[in-house]
């Protein structure tokens, strides 16, 4: 995909992953894109890079616009892989760029990269002056690693929020206007479910940092950009929701396994009851689905319940990687129930129960039966 | 006297080593840690620690 132009100084340079299905451990259904952002001032700016096997496409991007010689500073939001696969070529057509990044990012890229590049090292208030425009810097650590920092320009009150706001999602469009809101909503907040939900202090640290910026445009480092000023304020309503973890009392996720069915049925006996208080379920079938298809089901649910039989006088794997990953998510506030059917011993429901709790969940009376409800 | 681990990032604070960096003295215990002291990895404040 060519370069895309967000106003007459600033553009898209990064590249559409559509094929990508798999993100270290994340399914991503839709694919993803990785963005990388031009802007043109008197002096330069590269802002972040793309993953590895997509440098040609960025640099091809790149020179779209420009002589990539005539880059001035090459801007490192995040030192993760997908951001900074290309900067090594970045740096290498325009050697003369400093790398801007936090002491963090630093740290990082010198143990993927070169410790040799020329770093140059800012913390939240630093400015870059383009000339004609203005680069501010604010640290957002642990959204999602500590290296994390945005990068904002002031004149155009466009934020390149790196991981913060985006979405795994392979659109023809890079624009959220363009997709669909209410798609590009649905993607951030699985998104966030799967990537983000450990870190809601930090995100509410970084909503507090942005809230003196005008945010004209959030431009993320994964799917589409956001420009639409009702849009924005509803994606960072729901960030605050998420980071606070504001759940639904009427939405309860059932997550489960099952071998001969009767798990299954103690599923659908728990969704009876909650719909019979009015409370609206998922059913979250692991035979069908990625257990990260789960995440973002249960963001908002207040009650979250986990069935498998017993197997091997333990849980089955699925619902044993279902648990170590809700576990490392960390949710909070929740109510969590176990549930299972066993022939003899009946490990499964305990075991559940422990890692919820682990999970620092409340517990409600967990529901068993013997080979068939 | 005992370590506490930051529940966001993992980094574990070590009363006997400090942390020299932000003015720290080893031999500081958690608890007498100033209030404003944040994870020199990550920046979480003192309440996101727990008892390794």
């Amino acid at each position: 995909m060519p370069a895309v132009q967000l106003n007459d100084h600033v553009y898209w340079v990064g590249a559409v992953d559509a094929d990508v299905r798999e993100f270290h451990g994340y399914q991503v259904p839709y694919g993803t894109t990785y963005n990388a952002y031009l802007v043109l001032g008197e002096k330069i700016a590269l802002i972040d890079s793309v993953k590895a096997p997509f440098t040609k496409v960025m640099m091809e991007n790149i020179a779209q616009v420009i002589d990539p010689a005539k880059i001035d500073y090459i801007v490192s939001n995040h030192v993760e892989p997908d951001h900074s696969g290309a900067l090594a070529a970045a740096v290498a057509a325009a050697p003369n760029a400093p790398v801007i990044t936090t002491a963090n990012g630093k740290k990082g890229l010198s143990v993927y990269y070169s410790p040799d590049w020329n770093y140059q090292v800012v913390k939240t208030g630093d400015t870059l002056s383009l000339g004609n425009y203005t680069l501010q810097f604010v640290a957002t650590p642990m959204v999602h690693w500590p290296d994390n920092m945005v990068t904002y320009l002031q004149e155009d009150g466009i934020l390149f929020s790196n991981d913060a706001f985006g979405q795994h999602q392979a659109t023809v469009s890079r624009f959220a206007d363009e997709v669909g809101a209410k798609t590009s909503l649905e993607r951030a907040r699985d998104y966030y479910a799967n990537i983000v939900m450990p870190f809601g202090t930090q995100v509410n640290a970084a909503l507090k940092a942005l809230g003196g910026l005008t945010l004209n445009t959030i431009a993320p480092s994964h799917g589409v950009i956001w420009r639409t000023p009702d849009v924005i304020s509803a994606l960072l309503a729901k960030y605050a929701d998420w980071a606070n973890n504001r759940v639904r009392d009427d939405l309860a996720v059932i997550v489960f396994d099952t071998m001969w069915g009767s798990t299954e049925m103690l599923a659908h006996r728990l969704k009876d009851e909650f719909e019979a208080q009015g409370v609206e379920v998922r059913l979250i079938d692991l035979r069908e689905n990625h257990i990260s298809r789960a995440m973002d089901a249960l963001l908002e649910a207040k009650y979250i319940c986990v069935g498998s039989p017993t197997l091997n006088r333990s849980v089955m794997p699925s619902v044993a990687a279902f648990l170590c990953y809700l576990k490392g998510l960390a949710p909070k506030g929740r109510i969590g129930q176990a549930f299972g059917s066993h022939g003899w011993s009946g490990e499964a429901t305990g075991y559940i129960e422990q890692m919820l709790t682990e999970a620092k969940f409340e517990l409600r009376e967990k529901l068993v039966c013997v080979y068939r409800p | 006297m005992e370590k506490y681990e930051c529940t966001l990032c993992g980094y574990v604070y070590d009363p006997e080593a400090g942390d020299p960096d932000n003015g720290v003295a080893p031999g500081t215990a958690f608890a007498d840690l100033p209030e404003d002291w944040v994870c020199p990895l990550c920046g979480a404040g003192k309440d996101a620690f727990e008892v390794a």
